[in-house]
């Protein structure tokens, strides 16, 4: 039933105050929240989207601000299959911080990861003198390094679905009879599911 | 950066983090430093490459590791080994904060303990009892009476007592009313009661008791041994604490020493100067290398010896992980001499290896030598990080100058004496003992 269900772990990473909160606020609840505090409670959400033939079901850590203070812990991004690198585009110091998070996923994260870079706050935007980040050198980074390239407003919603999407179309399908392993689900090989108080009754069954 | 918070917590080991999680999960603002560039402090696990130059004083280069033990980012090598009791105090917090979300766990693979030259697997339960050759066949109908009455005891129920008060009656009483031998004694308080040394027998026979319990039940809970570890080694813990607290509004800062701790006239906690400039706080909570002046060694040292091998322990049936138990009589010592293996099934070393940690409470001058019985079991040893490391704790408890300490990780092979602390400590800053709660689902779909 659930078969055509993939579930991927996707990361958010930039400077602090680039919009990331907002990206994921506007992609799970089509939600804009001027001034916000960050949200309490709230850094690790699930969203669905439907692609043509299955489900993905984007698991999505926020930086839970762990970054304003560059303390991001190697736990974050571990086992990521995808991440959205987020500047500001009014801000040429986030782009800087951008292509170090590049840098650094490619090091540390897994091989295969799908990276999205992210240029967000595209609504402040009234003429070309506001612009701080040229179109033209986010995509040439992309290029070098392999990455989706979006420019996107959290505020007003433009192209933020399409991020996602297009991200659910590069990540590679993986089967889910449970062949491969290097995933975040699966009992297979001896590991245990804490929350279950009884481990002898297993109806694997997913309530979610 | 903020001025004021209600809590400010100097390092980030497991008990600081810990504290750090419960109290933002309370409402509280919390600053928490590190002068270290990550997370864990003592309780983090480290690269070859970090274990190298921590411990040898010519570190290989990184090529030279890379090419004797395969990719350096494989490997997580804990500094200080142990495991989780599949029911402890530990896992217990950790399934109430959910924390279960950000760590997988794996079973450890067996326990074993060392019994006249030989190893041997022990017994998960009655039935096992019942077919172990550790026991003789006299003495397995009396280890079968002993385990029958540790699980029906109620403290209620004064007949399932048979005669015996937990408060009064010595454990050695308990074994005596058993007719419990000698090797089965030691069996039952070393491997299962995990008592490193034989002081509990005179002692009041209930945290035995207590102990024995908890290692019947967290066997019965997966099944294969009672201990349960997490992937990629224990150095997730203090980071998936960590981002708990930060998820509830901690502020984080890794890499920033403190440059002065500040002090009221009375001298009680104010605040500290960093790099990033001023907090106060009324509250202060630190493992003991931020206030070493505030400490005292418990006169305890530990050696522990991280050694690398390309083989299981031999005779454990190829375990991916055990622990095995030297208790002290079978080598002639007070102190037991604990292993503890993982390997690559749990993410923590390259494939193909094994990591197997040899530790003892010293009682020699010549402590290397204190880890050899272990040493000879465990067959050829690729390379050995070997340290002696003191244990420290608070002088005064706090409600002095509202500066609280944690003790340093002892020589222990699981957390239990480390969530103590935490409840502790707990107990000593809000005045009412650690209830846990489910942390509601506010973030699901
Ligand atoms: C009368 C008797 C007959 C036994 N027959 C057998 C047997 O046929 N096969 C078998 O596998 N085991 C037998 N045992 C048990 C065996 O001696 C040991 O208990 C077993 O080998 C476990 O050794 P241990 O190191 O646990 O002994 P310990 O823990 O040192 O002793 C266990 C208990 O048995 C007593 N004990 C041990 N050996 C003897 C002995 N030879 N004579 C009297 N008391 C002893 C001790 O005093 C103690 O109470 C017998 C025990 C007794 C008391
Ligand atoms: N104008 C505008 N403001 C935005 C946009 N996205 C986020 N913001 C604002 O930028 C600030 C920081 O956003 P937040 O999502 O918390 O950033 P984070 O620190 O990267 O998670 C908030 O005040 C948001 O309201 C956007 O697309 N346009
Ligand atoms: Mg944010």
């Amino acid at each position: 039933m659930n078969s055509n269900v993939t579930s991927i772990k996707l990361v958010l990473l930039g400077e602090a105050a680039v919009g990331k909160s907002s990206i994921v606020l506007r992609f799970v609840s089509n939600d804009f929240a001027e001034n916000k505090e960050p949200t309490i409670g709230a850094a690790f959400l699930t969203q669905r989207v439907n692609m043509a033939d299955h489900t993905i079901k984007f698991e999505i850590w926020d930086t839970a601000g762990q970054e304003r203070f560059a303390s991001l812990a190697p736990m974050y991004y571990r086992n990521a299959q995808a991440a959205l690198v987020v500047y500001d585009v009014t801000k040429p110091q986030s782009f800087i911080k951008a292509r170090h998070w590049v840098k650094e996923l490619h090091e540390q994260a897994s091989k295969g990861i799908v990276i999205a870079l992210v240029g967000n706050k595209m609504d402040l935007l009234e003429s070309e003198e506001d612009r701080k980040v040229a179109k033209e050198e986010a995509e040439k980074l992309s290029q070098e390094e392999n990455l989706l390239f979006f420019e996107t407003s959290a505020k007003t919603g433009d192209n933020v679905n399409e991020v996602f999407l297009a991200i659910g179309e590069k990540i590679p399908l993986k089967k889910s009879d449970g062949s491969n392993t290097d995933g975040l689900r699966g009992t297979e090989d001896g590991r245990i599911d804490l929350n279950k108080p009884d481990d002898t009754s297993n109806p694997n069954s997913c309530g979610c | 950066m903020d001025e004021n918070y209600d809590v400010i917590v100097l390092g980030t080991g497991l008990t600081e983090c810990i504290l750090s999680g419960l109290l933002s999960i309370e409402g509280k603002k919390v600053l928490h430093v590190d002068r270290q560039d990550h997370y864990g402090g003592e309780s983090s696990s480290v690269t070859l490459t970090q274990l190298y130059s921590k411990f040898k004083q010519h570190p290989l280069s990184k090529e030279d590791i890379e090419s004797k033990f395969g990719k350096d980012r494989d490997w997580n090598v804990d500094l200080i080994p142990k495991f989780l009791m599949a029911n402890g105090e530990l896992t217990n917090i950790l399934v109430h904060t959910d924390v279960t979300r950000y760590i997988e766990f794996k079973q450890v693979a067996g326990s074993y303990v060392y019994n006249r030259g030989k190893v041997y697997k022990v017994p998960a339960n009655e039935m096992e009892a019942i077919s172990s050759s550790l026991l003789g066949i006299f003495e397995k109908r009396r280890m079968k009476k002993f385990l029958e009455w540790i699980s029906a005891y109620n403290e209620e129920d004064i007949a399932t007592h048979q005669g015996l008060n937990l408060d009064q009656n010595t454990m050695d009483e308990v074994y005596y009313k058993f007719g419990l031998g000698n090797s089965t004694r030691e069996f039952i308080g070393h491997a299962m009661a995990l008592w490193t040394n034989d002081d509990y027998l005179q002692q009041p026979a209930r945290p035995s008791v207590e102990r024995i319990i908890l290692y019947v039940q967290s066997i019965s809970r997966f099944g294969k041994s009672p201990y349960i570890y997490p992937m990629y080694g224990l150095g997730e813990l203090p980071q998936g604490f960590a981002r708990l607290s930060a998820i509830y509004g901690g502020t984080y800062m890794l890499n920033t020493p403190i440059e002065k701790v500040l002090y009221s006239d009375d001298g009680k906690f104010e605040g500290i100067v960093t790099k990033e400039g001023t907090a106060k706080a009324p509250i202060v909570i630190a493992d003991p290398t931020y206030f070493p002046e505030k400490c005292k060694t418990t006169g305890e040292k530990v050696i522990r010896a991280i050694c690398i091998t390309k083989q299981p322990v031999p005779n454990t049936s190829n375990a991916d992980s055990c622990q095995i138990i030297i208790p002290q009589s079978q080598v002639g010592r007070k102190n037991d001499i604990y292993i503890a293996t993982v390997s690559d099934a749990h993410k923590v070393t390259s494939k193909g290896h094994y990591l197997a940690s040899v530790s003892t409470i010293i009682e020699t001058d010549k402590p290397h030598i204190e880890l050899e019985p272990a040493f000879k079991m465990l067959g050829p040893i690729e390379e050995r990080f070997m340290g002696i490391s003191e244990i420290f704790e608070p002088i005064e408890d706090g409600t002095k100058d509202n500066i609280y300490i944690s003790k340093s990780y002892d020589s222990s092979s699981h957390f239990e004496s480390m969530t103590d602390d935490v409840k502790d400590i707990y107990f000593r800053i809000t005045g009412h003992p650690l209830v846990l709660k489910k942390r509601e689902d506010v973030a699901e779909e």
